[in-house]
């Protein structure tokens, strides 16, 4: 990660000579921010790997190392790779979900007409609404139809409501997308005598390729990180099959077995930096093609 | 599709995908109690919607919850959006070393859970469990780098003449950003406003960790009132709820809308 950063800042011209932007653009700039972030998210982190290997609960006041009896515990019950897995089947379904959804809606919706007008506001809806709330409305919903009882498809009923209340801002990135392609490029296309088919796929497809990254790196981090539409239409049940690691976090922080919701929260950190390194370097890829 | 065929489709679509869901909430917001309680698309046979909102408004204590939402929306949104943008500038107009590692740190945080269980733990030995201060500190530790992330990048696409002439004419870091920078940085800071607000006004999951039970935002209000045994299956109330929760973001974007959407879009796919 660092080395790309660096070849991406030797890479850039610079604006001035450094002893010039000493002075112009001083370094304490960063002071305050860098230390809120030290201070209430790199401390917290760095904490994770000490707090994870101790018996820390809510129980006794003594904490202790007990090495990595936690992690022996979670894995030999079959909670820990049960969560993993139905964290990643979850956040890969919701990516899933919300890009096809949005991508549809935006196709569907791209000439600037009344109706499409009116009708992207109400897709818009879902994005503002607290997830929570968009939960109690499909727990409501689905009441008595047996969608959210089911242990083998309820995990991919609560994904498809986490795409449903985020496709909206899905669709307006695809929306920017679809508009930045120049007009010219597309009557050269048909001037070619290329099919709409064909324009679509070889000339609009590749230049969505921005929005395509952001959707899809934005869908992975927010449901690695979910929590509230699970907990609100299944609080983890039926017999924990929609369990995800942040309600699994939840539940036992709340029966204070506080170094047991570290490890896991530890796991999830890790799970997410061994994902996050493709989604940085897509991340860094949409820069360099901007510039 | 056709054109004659797209419009119907369009407005089919909507009606199902968004129109019932949001039907149900208003249809069940208005029932009375006996017929909310297995709740369905049906429409009540007496509207009673002001009443049910007025009954949460006083049970629940949403004032005292909306007062918590404020205190804590307000100074995360003031202090990151500021605090972000100077860094951020700095980060972008300076090449070294040292800022490209500073701007990978800064924005590692957009992919990177924050340490729920550990933090606090943290904020108990700095004397800030429980407090608005300390879930403030925290939503600044999540989304700074979000902020930081969307402006450097906005920042390298200004031309920096611009304050190069002021610099000339002998003004200050301090005045060059606030009277040159700060103006210029209003699109991208207006996508930042809008995402962080959506995400800090709905969050349920960090704020109960560092300030539940303590101090009431609506969304821990809500959940409350929801999973405990008061509201279970009131769902006229739950939704009467939703509504009132609903309403102060919905009516910032109807006011706001044509601004959201360009602001939002321009940050993402520039």
């Amino acid at each position: 990660m660092t080395a790309t950063a660096l070849t991406m800042t030797r890479a850039r011209p610079a604006p001035s000579p450094g002893t010039i932007t000493r002075r112009t653009h001083p370094l304490w700039f960063l002071l305050p921010a860098y230390a809120l972030l030290l201070l209430f998210f790199v401390l917290p982190t760095v904490y994770q790997f000490i707090y994870a290997f101790t018996d820390w609960s809510g129980f006794k006041a003594s904490i202790n190392p007990v090495g990595l009896d936690n992690f022996g515990q979670l894995a030999s019950d079959g909670t820990l790779f049960r969560a993993l897995r139905i964290t990643v089947v979850y956040a890969v379904l919701v990516a899933i979900f919300q890009n096809l959804f949005g991508f549809g809606l935006a196709v569907l919706l791209e000439r600037d007409t009344v109706i499409n007008r009116i009708a992207r506001t109400f897709f818009l809806i879902p994005v503002l609404m607290s997830a929570l709330a968009v939960g109690y409305i499909f727990q409501a919903l689905f009441k008595g139809t047996g969608l959210l009882a089911d242990t083998t498809w309820t995990i991919v009923v609560v994904s498809l409501i986490h795409a449903w209340k985020w496709m909206g801002l899905a669709m307006l990135i695809y929306l920017a997308g679809l508009k930045t392609i120049p007009l010219d490029v597309l009557e050269a296309a048909r001037i070619d005598g290329a099919s709409r088919w064909r324009t679509f796929w070889s000339v609009r497809a590749p230049l969505l390729a921005p929005a395509v990254t952001f959707n899809v790196a934005t869908a992975l981090l927010g449901s690695m990180n979910g929590f509230d539409v699970v907990q609100a239409t299944t609080g983890g049940g039926p017999a924990r099959t929609t369990e995800l690691l942040n309600i699994f976090i939840y539940r036992t922080f709340g029966q204070g077995l506080f170094a047991q919701a570290t490890t896991m929260s530890l796991v999830l950190f890790l799970m997410v930096v061994v994902f996050a390194f493709p989604v940085i370097r897509l991340l860094r890829a949409r820069e360099r093609s901007m510039s | 599709m056709k054109r004659g065929v797209q419009p119907v489709f369009t407005v089919l679509l909507t009606a199902v995908v968004i129109g019932i869901p949001l039907w149900l909430v208003i249809a069940t917001a208005g029932k009375s109690q006996g017929e909310a309680i297995d709740p369905d698309l049906s429409a009540p046979s007496s509207w009673q919607l002001l009443a049910n909102m007025k009954q949460v408004w006083t049970d629940a204590d949403v004032p005292a919850a909306f007062l918590g939402s404020l205190l804590i929306v307000v100074p995360t949104v003031a202090l990151v959006l500021i605090l972000g943008s100077m860094a951020a500038w700095v980060l972008a107009r300076r090449s070294s070393r040292i800022t490209g590692l500073l701007y990978a740190l800064g924005i590692s945080g957009i992919i990177l859970p924050p340490a729920v269980v550990t933090v606090v733990l943290l904020l108990r030995q700095l004397g800030l469990a429980g407090t608005a201060i300390g879930m403030i500190g925290v939503y600044l530790g999540i989304y700074l780098s979000t902020v930081i992330f969307f402006v450097t990048g906005f920042v390298r696409t200004i031309p920096a003449s611009l304050e190069e002439a002021a610099q000339i004419d002998g003004a200050g870091p301090v005045a060059v950003f606030r009277r040159i920078v700060l103006p210029l940085l209003r699109p991208v800071l207006a996508t930042a406003t809008i995402l962080i607000c959506l995400y800090v006004w709905n969050d349920v999951f960090y704020a109960f960790f560092v300030v539940g039970g303590r101090l009431d935002t609506l969304p821990l209000n809500l959940f409350r009132v929801a999973s405990a045994g008061l509201y279970l299956n009131n769902w006229h109330l739950i939704f009467a709820y939703v509504i009132l929760m609903s309403l102060p973001l919905v009516v910032v974007f109807a006011v706001a809308q044509r601004k959201i959407i360009s602001g939002i879009t321009g940050g993402a796919v520039k």
